[in-house]
C-alpha cells in the first residue's frame, strides 16, 4: 500500500460519512429516501389512527399484497434507469397470465405453463427493446403501441374469457409460507436481492446507469448501449412474467384484463424510490419500498373505511408530491 | 520534416479525405514522436479536426497510409483505435454525470472478481486504483466517490484526461482541452499536460491557442486550407511566426 500516503498528499481524501445533521439538511437525501420517509410516516399515521394496522396479521397481509408490485417496480426500475419507460408492463402481465392459464388448461403441466409465461413476457420485453433501439423510436411510443397490441393478443388468445387455474402448486405458492413471510414475499425479496446485485455489483449495472445518464458518452467509450437497453426491457418483461405467476396464484384464475393500477403504481413506486425518470440514477431498495408504501397506503385507507374511490386520489397526490421534492433537490 | 519514422508513435503519409465534393484535406504527411507532445494548429476549417478524426478511427481516409506503433492501417473504427492504444479525450469529455469519479475512470474497463461463472465489480480495487491514478497526475478532486456532476469544468477535463492516460494508452489525443475553461482552470489543465510530458506520455494536442501550444508542446504542425503547411520545433518558433504560418503570410 505504498500509494496510500501519496493519495493523501494529492488531496484525494478517504470517503468520509457526512454528519447526520448535514444529511438531514441535504434535499437530495430526502429525494433519495422519499419512499422510506413516506413509508415510516404512513406506518406512524395509520398505526395511531387504526391500531389494527400494526397487527402482525395485517402487516403480513400487507407484505403479501405488495409482492407483485415490488417485482413489477424492479423491472420498471431497470427500464427507467436507461431513461426509458415500459408502459406495456401490465399488459405483459395479463398476456403472461393468459398464456399460463391456457397452457395449464391444455394439460401441459403447471411448470411448463409457468416457464412459457415467463419466456413469453421476456420475449415481449426483448421485442420492445429491439424496436426502440433498432427503429430509433421513443420508448414511450413503442411501449404504448405494444401495450395495445399485447392487450389485443391477450383478448384474442383467451376469447375474452377468464381461465380457472386449479393448481396445487400455485395454491401453495399463494397461501403457503416459510418463516414469517408467505412465499410471494420471499419471491419479492429474492428479486430485490438479485436486482440489487445486478445493479450495483456487475459491469452491466454500471453500463446501464451510464447508458441512462449520457448515452452518447457511454457509446463513445465503447459501451453497447443498444444491447444494454434491450437487456433492460427483457428484464422488465421477465419481471412481468414472474408477477403474472404470482397474480394467477393469488386470484386462482387468468383474467384477460389489464390492471392499469399495476402499471401506474409500478411507475409511481419507481418515482417514489428516487429513481430519475431521466435515467442514470437508480436503486432497487427505493422502488421496492415505494411499492410497499403504495400498498400500505391502500391498506391503511381500507382499514380506516375510506371509500376505495379515494385511493387513486391519494396515490396520485403522493406521487406528485414526491416528484416535486425531487424537482427541488438541487 | 526532419524526424525519422522510427521514433514516431504515429505517422501518416499522403492522407486525403473528402466529404462528397468538399475537400477536408489533401496529401497530408504528419507524425507524432513517442513521448512528446505534438500540437496541430490551424484556422477553423483548415482540416485539423478531420485529420484527428482520421487518426482516431472516426473517419476512414480516402487515400494515404497511417502507421501506428509500427503497424500499418491498424484500425478502421474508434473501438479498434482504442484497442490499438489510442485514447481520445473528447471535446464533450464523454463523462457520465451521475456516476462517481471512480466509476467514470473505470467505465467499460471495470475491474471484476470472478466467482464461478459470475463476475462482480471489484469496487475496492477500482477505488484504490482510481486514487493512485489521480495522485500520479496530482489531480485534485474532493472525493473519488463524488458524482462527476458536482465537479468544475477543469476537474472534469482532468478526470477525462486521467481516464485516457490511465487506460495504458500509447497515444492520447486531446481536442481543444481548454476551450471551455476559465483562466485558473486552463492553468490547471496545462499543468496536467506538462506532467504528462514529463512522464513521457505521447500526446497529440489540437488547439487554437498559439501561446498555449508553444508552452506545452515539443513539435508543432500547422494546417492551412486542407494542407499541412509547415512543422516547427516549439522551442525554435515565435508566436508571430506561428500566426504567419497559420494565415499564410509567411
Amino acid at each position: 500500500m505504498d500509494n496510500a500516503p501519496a493519495a493523501h498528499s494529492a488531496g484525494v481524501p478517504e470517503e468520509s460519512r457526512p454528519s447526520l445533521s448535514a444529511l438531514l439538511l441535504d434535499p437530495s437525501f430526502w429525494a433519495d429516501w422519499a419512499s422510506v420517509v413516506g413509508l415510516v410516516g404512513l406506518v406512524i399515521i395509520f398505526g395511531i389512527a387504526q391500531p389494527v394496522f400494526l397487527s402482525v396479521a395485517n402487516l403480513q397481509a400487507l407484505l403479501l399484497a405488495s409482492a407483485i408490485l415490488v417485482v413489477l417496480s424492479i423491472g420498471q426500475t431497470f427500464v427507467v434507469a436507461t431513461s426509458g419507460i415500459d408502459l406495456s408492463m401490465a399488459a405483459a402481465v395479463m398476456l403472461g397470465a393468459v398464456i399460463l392459464g391456457l397452457v395449464s388448461a391444455g394439460g401441459y403441466g403447471i411448470f411448463i405453463a409457468c416457464v412459457l409465461c415467463v419466456l413469453a413476457t421476456s420475449a415481449l420485453g426483448f421485442l420492445n427493446g429491439l424496436i426502440i433501439t433498432v427503429g430509433k423510436i421513443p420508448d414511450f411510443v413503442v411501449t404504448l403501441g405494444t401495450l395495445s397490441a399485447i392487450t389485443g393478443l391477450g383478448l384474442i388468445l383467451s376469447g375474452g374469457e377468464p381461465t380457472m387455474v386449479g393448481s396445487t402448486f400455485l395454491l401453495k405458492l399463494a397461501s403457503g409460507s416459510f418463516g414469517p413471510f408467505g412465499y410471494p414475499v420471499w419471491v419479492a425479496i429474492a428479486a430485490v436481492i438479485v436486482a440489487h446485485i445486478a445493479l450495483y455489483h456487475t459491469r452491466f449495472g454500471v453500463h446501464l446507469l451510464a447508458t441512462g445518464g449520457q448515452v452518447e458518452s457511454a457509446g463513445a467509450l465503447g459501451i453497447h448501449t443498444n444491447r444494454v437497453k434491450i437487456a433492460a426491457y427483457t428484464i422488465s418483461g421477465f419481471c412481468a412474467g414472474i408477477a403474472a405467476i404470482l397474480l394467477v396464484a393469488r386470484i386462482g384464475s387468468a383474467e384477460p384484463q389489464i390492471n392499469t393500477s399495476l402499471l401506474l403504481n409500478s411507475v409511481a413506486a419507481v418515482v417514489l424510490g428516487g429513481v430519475s425518470l431521466f435515467g442514470g440514477r437508480a436503486s432497487i431498495l427505493g422502488p421496492a419500498i415505494g411499492a410497499l408504501m403504495l400498498t400500505a397506503l391502500v391498506n391503511g385507507l381500507t382499514l380506516l373505511s375510506v371509500s376505495a374511490f379515494y385511493q387513486p386520489l391519494a396515490v396520485g397526490a403522493i406521487v406528485v408530491l414526491a416528484a416535486l421534492i425531487m424537482r427541488y433537490q438541487k | 520534416m526532419s524526424a525519422t519514422s522510427s521514433d514516431a508513435i504515429i505517422a501518416c503519409n499522403g492522407l486525403s479525405k473528402h466529404f462528397g465534393g468538399v475537400r477536408a484535406f489533401t496529401d497530408v504527411a504528419f507524425q507524432a514522436r513517442r513521448g512528446e507532445v505534438t500540437a496541430v494548429i490551424g484556422d477553423n476549417g483548415a482540416g485539423k479536426s478531420t485529420l484527428i478524426r482520421c487518426l482516431v478511427g472516426v473517419h476512414v481516409p480516402d487515400a494515404g497510409s497511417i502507421v501506428f506503433d509500427g503497424r500499418e492501417h491498424p484500425f478502421s473504427n474508434p473501438d479498434g483505435a482504442r484497442k490499438a492504444g489510442i485514447e481520445t479525450v473528447h471535446q464533450n469529455l464523454a463523462l457520465i454525470d451521475e456516476l462517481t469519479v471512480a466509476q467514470n475512470l473505470f467505465l467499460n474497463r471495470e475491474l471484476v472478481r470472478r466467482i464461478g461463472p459470475l463476475a462482480f465489480l471489484d469496487r475496492k480495487a477500482m477505488k484504490r486504483e482510481a486514487r493512485s491514478m489521480l495522485s500520479r497526475l496530482s489531480i485534485n478532486v474532493p472525493s473519488i466517490n463524488q458524482r462527476v456532476r458536482r465537479l468544475s469544468g477543469g476537474q472534469r477535463q482532468a478526470i477525462s484526461i486521467c481516464r485516457a492516460v490511465g487506460s495504458g494508452a500509447k497515444l492520447v489525443v486531446m481536442d481543444e482541452p481548454t476551450a471551455a475553461l476559465g483562466v485558473q482552470e486552463t492553468a490547471n489543465v496545462e499543468a496536467l499536460i506538462r506532467r504528462l510530458r514529463e512522464q513521457s506520455v505521447s500526446v497529440i494536442l489540437v488547439s487554437h491557442n498559439f501561446d498555449q501550444v508553444r508552452r506545452l508542446s515539443d513539435q508543432i504542425w500547422v494546417m492551412r486550407a486542407g494542407r499541412m503547411a509547415a512543422t516547427v520545433r516549439a522551442s525554435e518558433t515565435s508566436g508571430n511566426e506561428l500566426v504567419a504560418l497559420v494565415t499564410g503570410a509567411a
